[in-house]
């Protein structure tokens, strides 16, 4: 079906004001296949089905409103305590001098510029193709576009057990940065690495990881956002996962105009695990959409979406899941939810759960709820002397707990645990 | 301890007096109780001693040591000595007991001008206290009350009452859905709470709770007033004839 002109001129407009830069013929045919993908299906519109929740104006304008580089003063950084191998990022671009030697036992490193300008390469098989497949039956346009125009990243190829994980962390020094950066992720046959991600990267990110688990292998993937108040955010989280293999996904959102985290994960290989789930902490001018498609092609996998939302004083949560259950699928054991608390009557969450099964011998559940802090929780924890900020915090901590839960490094969970302690804090209702 | 004068209490969103003026005095070290029928607005002299939202005072005073409770936040009653023992314990999805138990404890400690208790002390000191209610290691660490039986959350909530030390206990029908051995050692706990210092304040509907926890005065209640005030064998009289002589006789 032929687009509507003005989405045709508004895709051109956007497409105008970007460059795709140079590489090796394989990569210049997959950049210009996603830009086919993305001239067919358009920037998306509000009237589009999985856009009706969030504008998706931001991320179609041809250039970011300008974002105030945030000052964490004396926060400790991000996932600090842990031992890791940085390689940082800013504005976009990678900071050698910033960043840790990147030779590791049981990991190859190089930087997307480097493996797209190589004639033969492992990310060729890669870079692309899953967020090709992924726009049936929902097109993800933001992510062709990330595809055809990322002009840096990181390509990780893990071979063995990777003692260490591998933290991208991104910073944002410049107020009007627009920053596209495209990720690999090849977690090779019972190779088991760590991704962080931590940092808002720029005044506007496109991201897009595409992982791709082989059977045995395990991915462990914990991310926060960053602090800054008017950075906008579309990303895009994409992975297959093979027989046996893990894939383990943790997202904290703090602050924030405007998020879009998208997910599409497919468990191509019988008795595969996906555990994916996200909190996101809004107060005033917050907008939070999690987009996540699971789809279970093969037998007896595990899939579990679970995503909270604490929302106040105008902040505004969307949730869109989906579990996909093909036919063949059978023994999937399916699970999602999506709740939000709301601190007060401003506060908006938009819910839309979805389950489409074509097997006869599947377990799926799902719900959704949208509450207020239990009242009668609240007396109970004050008549035992708990202040009442203190008590509401705890309710709220416990509300988020099962998010948390999904995080296996107890040192990663006490990181996040602390940036949702220090949020309360922060945003103590007057 | 507790001086109770006058008090009128009615429901914050419908113009309905449940209290009508009850007097009480429970002194220091004893145990008093209060009977009464359904309704009789036992359980709402409960709650807003604890503080509870949705009651309006229009009238009276409570006073724990002198000190206008009324006045107080729920949680500045508790670092007063209040206890509420509940009749129906909250259930806390996520959040562990035992963290709930240390931040409570440190929380009055904090709010006293004490010193807060260390790790250690505080396992030991909840150690000692679980296993008098027989309470194992598992009912600690689940989250407060989830998936707690009706004699799990009332010897749950005697377990809080024990390492809170309160100085004035009050217990709503803390035998309500429990079983004779469950009941026992529930009173066991309460009276090894019992001293000098410590008051209680024992709601119920039956005369058998208080053949465990053996109270110095009962009080009969009917219609948010204290009708009649009498020695233990006006639990037993309440046990053999009902409320209605008792109403009838005060009428």
């Amino acid at each position: 079906m032929a687009l509507p002109q003005s989405k045709t001129d508004a895709t051109e407009a956007r497409i105008a004001a970007l460059q795709m830069p140079e590489g090796a013929a394989w990569a210049s045919e997959a950049r210009q296949s996603a830009l086919s993908r993305l001239r067919a299906m358009g920037l998306p519109g509000p009237r589009d089905e999985y856009w009706r929740f969030t504008n998706p104006a931001d991320f179609n304008a041809s250039a970011p409103g300008a974002a105030a580089p945030f000052d964490h003063g004396d926060e400790k950084p991000v996932f600090g305590d842990v031992d890791r191998i940085k390689l940082v990022f800013r504005d976009g671009v990678y900071d050698t001098d910033a960043s840790d030697d990147l030779t590791h036992e049981g990991l190859e490193i190089a930087r997307l510029a480097d493996a797209v300008s190589a004639d033969i390469h492992w990310a060729k098989d890669l870079y692309g193709t899953i967020e090709a497949r992924s726009h049936e039956p929902v097109p993800r346009p933001f992510a062709a576009l990330n595809t055809a125009f990322a002009t840096d990243g990181i390509v990780i190829r893990a071979t063995a057990k990777v003692s260490k994980p591998v933290s991208l962390i991104y910073l944002h020094e410049d107020p009007t940065s627009d920053v596209i950066m495209h990720f690999l992720v090849k977690v090779e046959e019972g190779a088991d690495v760590t991704v962080l991600e931590s940092g808002p990267a720029a005044a506007r990110f496109n991201k897009c990881m595409e992982v791709d688990v082989a059977d045995n292998g395990a991915f462990h993937h914990v991310r926060v956002q960053g602090r800054d108040h008017e950075r906008r955010a579309v990303t895009h989280l994409f992975a297959r996962l093979g027989e046996e293999s893990t894939f383990k996904s943790f997202t904290l959102t703090a602050n924030g105009v405007m998020t879009r985290n998208e997910a599409f994960i497919e468990l191509t290989g019988d008795n595969a695990v996906s555990h994916i789930a996200g909190a996101a902490l809004g107060d005033g001018r917050f907008h939070h959409d999690d987009t996540v498609f699971v789809t279970h092609d093969a037998v007896n996998c595990e899939s579990r979406q679970v995503f909270k939302k604490v929302l106040r004083n105008g902040a505004v949560g969307a949730f869109q899941g989906k579990i996909l259950v093909k036919e063949g699928a059978q023994k999937t054991d399916g699970y999602q939810i999506s709740q939000s608390l709301l601190l007060d009557e401003d506060a908006q969450f938009l819910a839309k759960p979805e389950l489409e099964i074509y097997a006869d011998d599947v377990a799926c559940s799902h719900g959704s709820t949208s509450g207020a802090i239990d009242e009668t929780a609240l007396f109970y924890l004050r008549s035992r002397g708990l202040e009442k900020g203190d008590a509401q915090d705890l309710l709220v901590l416990a509300f988020v707990a099962e998010a948390i839960d999904e995080i296996e490094s107890e040192a990663l969970a006490d990181d996040i645990l602390s940036r949702l302690e220090g949020w309360l804090t922060r945003h103590r209702a007057a | 301890m507790l001086e109770i004068k006058n008090l009128h209490v009615k429901l914050e969103e419908e113009d309905k007096e449940i209290l009508k003026g009850v007097d009480l005095s429970v002194p220091a070290g004893s145990v008093h109780a209060i009977m009464g029928p359904n309704g009789s607005g036992k359980s709402t002299l409960s709650y807003v001693l604890s503080g509870r939202d949705g009651y309006d005072v229009t009238d009276g005073a409570a006073t724990l040591e002198g000190e206008d409770v009324l006045e107080l936040e729920p949680e500045e009653r508790a670092a007063a000595g209040l206890f509420l023992a509940f009749q129906y314990p909250v259930e806390i999805p996520g959040v562990g007991n035992m963290t709930f138990l240390r931040t409570a404890v440190n929380a009055q400690r904090k709010a006293r001008g004490e010193e807060e208790l260390s790790a250690a002390d505080f396992l030991k000191l909840i150690r000692e206290k679980a296993k008098d209610l027989k309470i194992d290691a598992d009912m600690l660490k689940r989250p407060v009350n989830v998936g707690f039986s009706g004699g799990e959350k009332k010897r749950n909530e005697i377990l809080q009452m024990a390492v809170l030390e309160p100085k004035m206990c009050i217990l709503d029908e803390t035998d309500s859905g429990l079983d004779v051995d469950a009941m026992k050692l529930v009173a066991d706990g309460v009276n090894a709470l019992r001293d000098a210092g410590r008051s209680f304040l024992v709601i119920t509907h039956y005369q058998r709770l208080l053949d465990h926890i053996r109270p110095d005065v009962v009080h009969i209640m009917a219609d948010g007033k204290i009708v009649k005030t009498g020695g233990p064998e006006l639990a037993l009289e309440v046990e053999h004839n009902g409320y209605a002589d008792i109403l009838a006789e005060v009428a």
